[in-house]
Order: structure tokens, then sequence, then C-alpha cells
């Protein structure tokens, strides 16, 4: 079922390349793994409802309090670019 | 007095006495970590200098300090974000990542004594069964240098097993804390979902992730988790609860406590050897006046594939931060925005998670959603249903952690699905966000440890560590040591 052009497409979305030979073997991975996920549907869930959140917890609200923010320096020191002013990307649109 | 023989209570109590400084109890720990930290690969990070300056200055105070692990040496897994401190996630994409600020879990194991002698290895961003798949090169059982110490805590649970800190704080996403204590002979566990903060935890699976303790006994766990558990506004997702008596409610007694067999985990799956020692420690208890009951739980099967389509799900969509942009590795060369977010993180990402990337990627796209991402939530509705039958008969359930002891190195990888396999016991867990333990309960032909788990409905954790130090007063696994290291 999973076939090398779902592959590229999977990894188009997840902003991932893969050589041809990693292509083919990721291929062959996944269709082994996705075959073996086919057990649920001996499972019958009609009618259950899909559960996200094990323990439903729902509009976690807190006073809106005024608190230092982090530190600029200390949050542009993490980016490879090494720009003490500003994260530093390739220009996005022409 | 051997300070390596001690459990972490037993030094956090010789410190307040003033029999041992935290200086020594710290020195002690780095003089194992340069004796055996190199053959086991255990840290990424270790932070010597830091931990001895933090002894002097705790020093003064242990006298009147309420925790009981005041001064005592420990270490972090290197998913939880530490303050100046590189936290690589095992990975290529952090490498030089020093986060600007600590994870609640660290603050509140600091804010309890804690001396953190460094960052531990594991499996990259928590993704493995083995500890092989780090960036930093695989983490040795300290049982046995030609195995895998199980994962992804690896590091965490080949540190305490071999004396590198007295305990560490790990995560568990699907087994992460439990495999690795069982492979290695700690004492680990998962709390339930909501009781530690995830603030600060590098996400795999916000919906699956815990953090929790790896320690030589239950005992020491109830002392962790007693500093580690609360409500935290900066974890929408942490509840509301009674914490902090974990450790005083410890008394083994167990007299008329309901423990549960599922004779799902007792057929065909568990090596012979982990399946009679399990069913010994079931012995033991009972011997102790808890009441052995076997149930069945049919959905065991299913509890595989549901986690590993919702947990590669959820990934795929954490691991979409990594871009080179903010912080971690950048690709040397590219040609534009989307290729810079490609290669970063087609460079920067090692083999399983691009697999689990990938994986996730694929049950969360149009035309596969319902079939697998929807449909593995409805199932992990029906496992949680299922434990709740289950509780209606028992108060704990008693399974293995794994079907085998730790594997040989290298044996694992080629065979992914085969490992997600290995995880049967303990995923469903995380699945229905259930507190459990894994606790040594006996060793291998081989002389390799098998650990035993205890699984309690939501909030039980007491119940669960009282189960676990009412086994451990009677035996003696959680007592014994590992050599694999130790210079010649």
């Amino acid at each position: 079922m999973i076939g090398m052009e779902l592959v590229d497409y999977i990894a188009g979305l997840s902003q991932l390349e893969l050589a041809p030979e990693e292509k083919r073997a990721v291929t062959a991975e996944l269709e082994r793994i996705v075959a073996y996920m086919d057990v649920l549907n001996r499972l019958d869930t009609r009618g259950v409802e899909p559960e996200s959140q094990v323990f439903p917890i729902k509009n976690v609200l807190r006073e809106d309090e005024v608190i230092p923010s982090q530190n600029r320096e200390e949050l542009l020191a993490g980016s490879s670019a090494g720009d003490p002013e500003a994260f530093l990307a390739p220009k996005a649109v022409e | 007095m051997i300070l390596s023989e001690l459990s972490a209570l037993e030094l956090g109590a010789a410190i307040k006495r003033g029999e041992v400084s935290v200086k020594e109890a710290v020195q002690a720990a780095l003089d194992a970590v340069a004796a055996r930290g190199g053959a086991l690969n255990a840290f990424i990070t270790v932070t010597g200098e830091r931990a001895l300056d933090r002894a002097d200055k705790l020093q003064a105070g242990v006298k009147d300090a309420q925790s009981p692990l005041c001064g005592v040496p420990m270490a972090l897994k290197d998913n939880i974000c530490t303050k100046g401190v590189k936290t690589t996630c095992a990975s290529k994409i952090l490498g030089e990542f020093a986060p600007p600020y600590d994870a609640t879990a660290a603050e509140r194991l600091e804010r309890a004594g804690a001396v953190s002698l460094g960052k531990l290895n594991m499996d990259e961003f928590a993704m493995g069964s083995t500890s092989e798949t780090s960036f930093y090169g695989p983490v040795k059982n300290p049982w046995d240098l030609e195995r895998a110490p199980g994962g992804s805590s690896g590091g965490a649970a080949a540190a305490v097993a071999a004396g590198m800190g007295w305990y560490a704080a790990g995560s568990d996403t699907g087994g992460s804390i439990r495999q690795p204590a069982a492979h290695c002979g700690v004492t680990g566990v998962k709390p339930t979902y909501g009781t530690v903060s995830r603030y600060g935890l590098i996400a795999h699976a916000s919906s699956l992730d815990q953090i929790g303790p790896l320690c030589r006994d239950a005992a020491d766990c109830a002392a962790v988790l007693d500093a580690l558990m609360g409500r935290d506004p900066r974890d929408g997702t942490s509840l509301d609860g009674r914490y902090g008596n974990l450790l005083s409610g410890l008394t083994g007694d167990i007299r008329g406590m309901k423990i549960g067999l599922p004779g799902e985990c007792f057929g065909e799956g568990p090596d012979g050897e982990v399946k009679a020692a399990v069913l010994r420690a079931a012995g033991v208890l009972k011997d102790r006046g808890a009441e052995i009951v076997e149930l069945s739980f049919p959905v065991l099967e299913y509890a595989v594939p549901a986690y590993y389509i919702i947990a590669c799900a959820e990934a795929s969509s954490n691991l979409s931060r990594f871009d080179g942009v903010k912080y971690g590795w950048r690709a040397a060369e590219y040609d534009g925005l989307a290729d810079l977010y490609r290669k970063t993180r087609t460079q920067g990402f090692g083999a399983e998670v691009k697999r689990r990337i990938l994986l996730g990627t694929f049950v969360l796209s149009s035309g596969y959603y319902d079939a697998y991402y929807k449909k593995a939530l409805q199932v992990k509705a029906v496992i949680k249903d299922a434990f709740d039958q289950a509780f209606r008969q028992c108060d704990l359930l008693l399974t293995p952690v794994t079907p085998s002891t730790a594997p040989r190195l290298g044996e694992s990888l080629p065979d992914p699905l085969k490992m997600y396999l290995g995880d049967v016991y303990t995923v469903p867990v995380n699945l229905a966000g259930l507190p459990a333990l894994s606790m040594p309960c006996g060793f291998d032909g081989k002389g390799l440890p098998i650990g035993a788990q205890l699984i309690a409905p939501r909030f039980g954790e007491g119940r669960l560590l009282n189960a676990a130090h009412a086994f451990q007063l009677d035996t003696d696994y959680h007592r014994r040591r590992p050599k694999g290291g130790e210079p010649a």
C-alpha cells in the first residue's frame, strides 16, 4: 500500500530529504509497520468516541499577571546564526 | 560507611547527621563517573564543578533542611531543560542547545536539595527502546557491557545502577523509565499523567510523556516523587491533587490488597525465566497478605499499534519546531528558507527519529487520518475502559515489564517493528494515563536483572509504592550492584 510516491509526498510534508537508497529502505519499513497496524481493524470501535486527552480538562485559565519575559540576549544566543539583534533566516518572500 | 551502598534516603540522613559532607558525596559520585562513565557512556554532559560549588552552598543548610534528599547527588535525563547547561536530547540538532530556562521538574528537585552531576544519555528524542539511537553513542548495560541498558532513559538507569549518582529523573512516553529500570535492576516510576509538570521537558508525545524517578528502591522513588509532583500553572495538563505524602505513607502493610494477574501478560509473550520471576514476585506479595486474583485484559494486542500511531503523530508535530532558525544546529549550506529547513532536519535527525516523523506524518495525512489516527484514539478509549474494568476486580495489576531481559547491543535496531513489540506491557499504561512502577524481581540464567511491573488506577502512586516497598522488605534484588565498567 505504501509506495515510493507516497513516501516522497510525506517526506515533503515532513521537510526531510531521503536519498534513493534510504527511500527504498524506508518504504519497505513503513509498509511493514503500517501492515502490522492494520491489526486494529479487528477491534470493533463503532460508536466509540476518539479520546485525545486521557483526563479531560477544559478551559485552563489563569490570572493575567505581568511577569518578566525571557532575557533577549539569552534567547538570541541559541540561534546558530549568531546575530545579537535578531533571528536571521533566508528571505522567504521574493 | 561505603557511600555507594547507601540508598538516596540513607545518604540524605547521613548528610543531615553530619556523618558525610555534601562534598564527600558529590566527590564519591564524580569518582564513580570518572571510573565507569567512559565505559558505560551514561552521561552526555558532566557538570562536576557546578556540583562541587553547589555542595559548598548547600552544606550550611543541611541540618535544618526539610527535604530528606538534601545534598544527595543525582542526574537528569538530557531531555529535561537546565538553564545554561546543554540539553541535547541526544540529538545532533540540539548539540549546542543551552536552554534559557529550567524545567519545572529540575527546579522542584533543586528546591529539594538535589545536586545535579549532569545530563544523562538516552535515545535520540526519547525514541527507542535500547538507548542506541543516541547521536553520542550507545549506553552500555552495567550488568553486561555487551548489552543495551534499555531505553529511552538508558543513561539514567545505568547511572543509578552503577552508583554514578543516587537517583535520576527520566521520562516515560511508552515505557522509557520502566523498561530501562527493569534491564538495569533499579526501581522506576511513571506517575499518573498530569501529576508532574512537563514544562521544560522537550516534547516527544505530549499526551503520553511524563517525568518520573529512577532509584535504588521504592522508598527513594517515594521521596523523589514527593519533590516532583504538584500542579504547575505553566503546564495546562497538570492536575490538582493531594501531593506530598508518599514517603510518609509507606508502611509495607499490604494485607487484603488485591493484586490482579492479567492472563494475556503471562501467555506465550514473556520468556520462561521472566514469567517465572514475576510469578514468584506475586508469591512474595501473597506471603505478605495480598490476595492474588487472575483476570483478563483482552485488548492487550491492540496497545502497541495504537501507541505507535499516536506517539508518532504527536512527535511529527512536536518535532516540526526543529528547523535551524531560532535555536539548535543549522546546516552549513542551503539555498533559501525551505532548503534550510530540509537540510537542517535531514542532517540533524537520526534514522529512528526520521522514521517516526514520516510514520506520524503519514497517519495524520489526508486520506489516512481516519483509518489510523482516529482509529488509534478510539482504541485508546477502549484500552482505558479495559483498565477501568480490571480495577473493579483488583487494586493493582502485576505484569512483566518486558518479554525478555536486556538485548545484545546492535540486536534490536535492524528490526524496528520487533523493537516496538517489546513495549507490549508498558505502552497500555501511557495510553490510559495511569501510574506504574518497575522493580527488580530476579535474575535470569545469564545474570541479567528481570523487572516486575505494578500498575495502579489514576493517583494510585501510594498503593503502588507501598506494594513495591513491601516486596523489597522481603527481597534483596534491589540491593545487588553490577560491576560492569569498573576498572579491572
